[in-house]
């Protein structure tokens, strides 16, 4: 009874644990894929998004085993709702990336090369924040005094891509030479990519609270 | 008869186990770690074991302090103590069983004449102030420690969560045997003077004697309590004194518990005697005030601010107003028992100043000469004796005690049969060895056959430097003093 109660338990950290691998991994492909994207390789970047969708896939299916798992064997009851919350929070950034590649995919902007590292730095600011996130869900769960340790880069990296999105949107509408429709195309990208780094700030104020409720 | 009047003492059992199980098991109940069911079973399985096997040692001190001689005086101290827990739990006041049986027993001590043990009502006290103190100290340095090995190691929320789990079923079986050895006293402790249960032997394995058969049925009645009330205390009294995470919910249950083993253990006291340390007091406490102190412990820790200081004060107020209302209200129903229903409320205990008394304390020093037309009087009360004492010599305090000591007519025939059929686990052989040549002799006080015991072998004497032997002797002579009693009618004594 007691070596099977314990199994369980172990069972559900290491699917916490795989869930926030792919919200990280997705991450990493998300940044290659626009890499892909932003270099014109249409093949690599189709690859990509698959393999972006397939992680987006796993990550569900772990997230409903986890709920699963949480409500039927009634585990942390004091913390149970937080952590669902948290769960779910962490799905939706994953859905996030998994909406941006698709968004690039059907509406195939055309982005002007001098934007272009722009982008990149927004991607990689967004991709870090979520990185940062993953990072102090993971101290949430193991060692929670060492979660504002990566709370307070995601709000850095929001910061960043504030200023990256910017000076971005300036550049943009200051190309007098494209159409307006042009330019509100690719503005709206560049601010559907600052919402990366945004989204992930609303899960680590989210996240702070339930650390002090869970504070021991 | 007994049952019926015992049940006054059930009530208080059912009152008891209905209002302290949420101490034990409420967080993790009302958490939902562990289902009501389970931590029933384990809070009422674990409260009998308790009361059955160390509840002794804790009942002697309250037994000290009043020993309740009729069965209807019984009755109405543990009836006092149910209505003033009933009364006060009404006012939403937090209670204690202790506080209250101890307000009813002194009641009692008023209303029969007999004089409340002044040290042991010291010690009473003292230990209920303490309780709290040391509860928020162990709490303290258990949750020091405690938060500092799962940072160290960085348990996982999870596996955490599923430690204090076990946890919780744990400290919280512990904390429900140190609640019933401790606080049985409370429940059974007023009808262990006047219980009629012979022992029962169990195939000769083991011998529940009428004091842990008592025990038991208390356990019981603690058990019903927790069974078909505590579930509906747990969710209405909500969260007390201030919200707790269930590592702190984790140590605070552990440190109510320690409290109140320290409080019970008679082993616990025999170890640091035989070590030459001093014992802790076997008193009752609280189980309420142990958990209010093991969370006011925590919450300084944490700063001070989440105590809610308004709960806290309550309970203060309650350790003022139980003891008083429930030494009040027994007053009065022992004046209603003895005069409106005609019940014995208490069984005298008289005084006589026999020549030997007289001598005895003639040769300690004391003037004695004022006292001649005294010798040989029957004082019915120990206040009647007292005030005839004051107009002759006005004795001083410990002068006092020394006269009533000496002088407690306590007439004990030691007679062969009664030696055969003694308990051997709480007399030693060669000390039995020593009755036995006493056999056919009547005694007046128990001092004469306690002096004619320590002359005639070694293991009826105080011993200058074995503590945990004079705790033993003193356990047998109380039992032995008890056992031999005879009826008064007895022919005139030759000691």
């Amino acid at each position: 009874m007691k070596l099977n109660l314990f199994s369980k338990k172990i069972g559900i950290e290491e699917k916490i644990d795989g869930f926030l691998n792919k919200v990280s991994e997705a991450g990493l492909i998300f940044q290659s894929a626009m890499e892909d994207y932003f270099n014109g390789n249409d093949e690599v970047f189709a690859e990509k998004r698959e393999a972006l969708h397939r992680t987006e896939n796993e990550g569900d299916t772990l997230r409903r085993d986890i709920e699963r798992h949480l409500y039927t064997k009634t585990l942390i009851p004091e913390s149970r709702g937080d952590v669902l919350e948290l769960i779910e929070n962490m799905d939706a950034l994953l859905d996030y990336y998994k909406a941006a590649i698709w968004r690039f995919d059907i509406e195939k902007p055309e982005i002007c090369r001098e934007f272009h590292s722009d982008f990149r730095e927004l991607v990689a600011c967004g991709v870090k924040a979520v990185e940062e996130t993953v990072c102090s869900c993971r101290a949430f769960f193991k060692n929670i005094d060492d979660a504002s340790n990566h709370m307070h880069k995601v709000t850095y990296w929001e910061k960043q891509a504030d200023v990256v999105s910017t000076r971005l949107q300036r550049a943009i509408f200051s190309r007098q030479d494209l159409r307006l429709s042009h330019r509100q195309q690719i503005r709206n990208f560049a601010r559907f990519m600052e919402k990366i780094s945004d989204e992930a700030e609303d899960v680590i104020d989210r996240l702070s609270i339930y650390i002090i409720k869970r504070a021991l | 008869m007994f049952m019926f009047f015992l049940s006054s003492g059930l009530f208080q059992g059912w009152s008891l186990g209905a209002n302290n199980m949420s101490n034990i098991f409420g967080t993790a109940v009302g958490s939902r770690m562990i289902s009501f069911r389970k931590a029933a079973l384990i809070c009422s399985l674990a409260v009998i074991l308790g009361a059955v096997i160390s509840g002794a040692g804790v009942t002697d001190t309250l037994v000290k302090l009043g020993a309740v001689n009729a069965l209807a005086g019984a009755f109405t101290v543990a009836f006092a103590s149910a209505v003033t827990i009933f009364l006060m739990t009404k006012a939403g006041i937090p209670v204690s069983t202790s506080q209250s049986i101890i307000g009813a027993i002194v009641g009692w001590n008023l209303f029969s004449g007999f004089l409340t043990d002044p040290a042991s009502l010291t010690k009473i006290i003292t230990t209920w102030l303490i309780c709290p103190v040391l509860s928020a100290l162990f709490s303290m340095a258990a949750y020091l420690l405690i938060v500092r090995i799962i940072r160290h190691y960085q348990i996982h929320m999870f596996k955490l969560d599923s430690l204090v789990r076990y946890g919780l079923i744990l400290v919280g079986a512990f904390g429900a045997y140190s609640m019933g050895a401790n606080n049985i006293s409370t429940v059974m402790g007023v009808f262990i003077p006047v219980v009629p249960f012979p022992p029962i032997s169990f195939f000769g394995f083991f011998t529940l004697t009428a004091a842990q058969q008592l025990f038991l049925l208390g356990g019981i009645a603690i058990a019903v309590g927790v069974f078909t009330y505590s579930k509906r205390v747990i969710l209405t009294v909500g969260k007390g004194i201030m919200d707790l995470s269930p590592v702190a919910a984790f140590v605070a249950v552990l440190s109510h518990s320690l409290v109140l083993f320290l409080f019970a253990s008679k082993s616990l006291e025999q170890l640091l005697l035989s070590h030459g340390l001093p014992a802790i007091p076997l008193v009752p406490v609280s189980s309420s005030q142990a958990i209010v102190g093991a969370v006011i412990g925590i919450g300084l820790l944490k700063g001070g601010r989440s105590i809610q200081w308004k709960t806290v004060g309550s309970i203060f107020i309650g350790w003022i107003a139980t003891p008083l209302l429930a030494g009040i209200i027994c007053f009065v129903s022992l004046f209603m028992m003895q005069n409106l229903f005609q019940q014995k409320a208490y069984e005298p205990v008289t005084y006589v100043l026999s020549s030997r008394a007289l001598q005895r304390i003639d040769s300690m020093g004391v003037p004695t000469e004022s006292l001649g037309d005294l010798v040989g009087k029957e004082f019915e009360s120990a206040r009647a004796f007292r005030s005839a004492l004051a107009a002759r010599i006005s004795p001083s305090k410990e002068l006092e005690a020394l006269f009533l000591d000496v002088c407690l007519y306590h007439k004990m025939e030691i007679s062969k049969i009664k030696i055969t059929a003694m308990n051997r686990y709480k007399v030693t052989e060669e000390q039995r060895q020593a009755l036995e040549k006493m056999a056919g002799r009547i005694f007046a006080h128990t001092w004469a056959l306690d002096n004619l015991l320590a002359e005639s072998t070694p293991a009826w004497k105080v011993s200058e430097n074995n503590a945990a032997h004079n705790k033993q002797l003193a356990a047998a002579l109380l039992y032995i003093h008890d056992y031999f009693k005879a009826d008064r009618r007895l022919p005139e004594t030759n000691q």
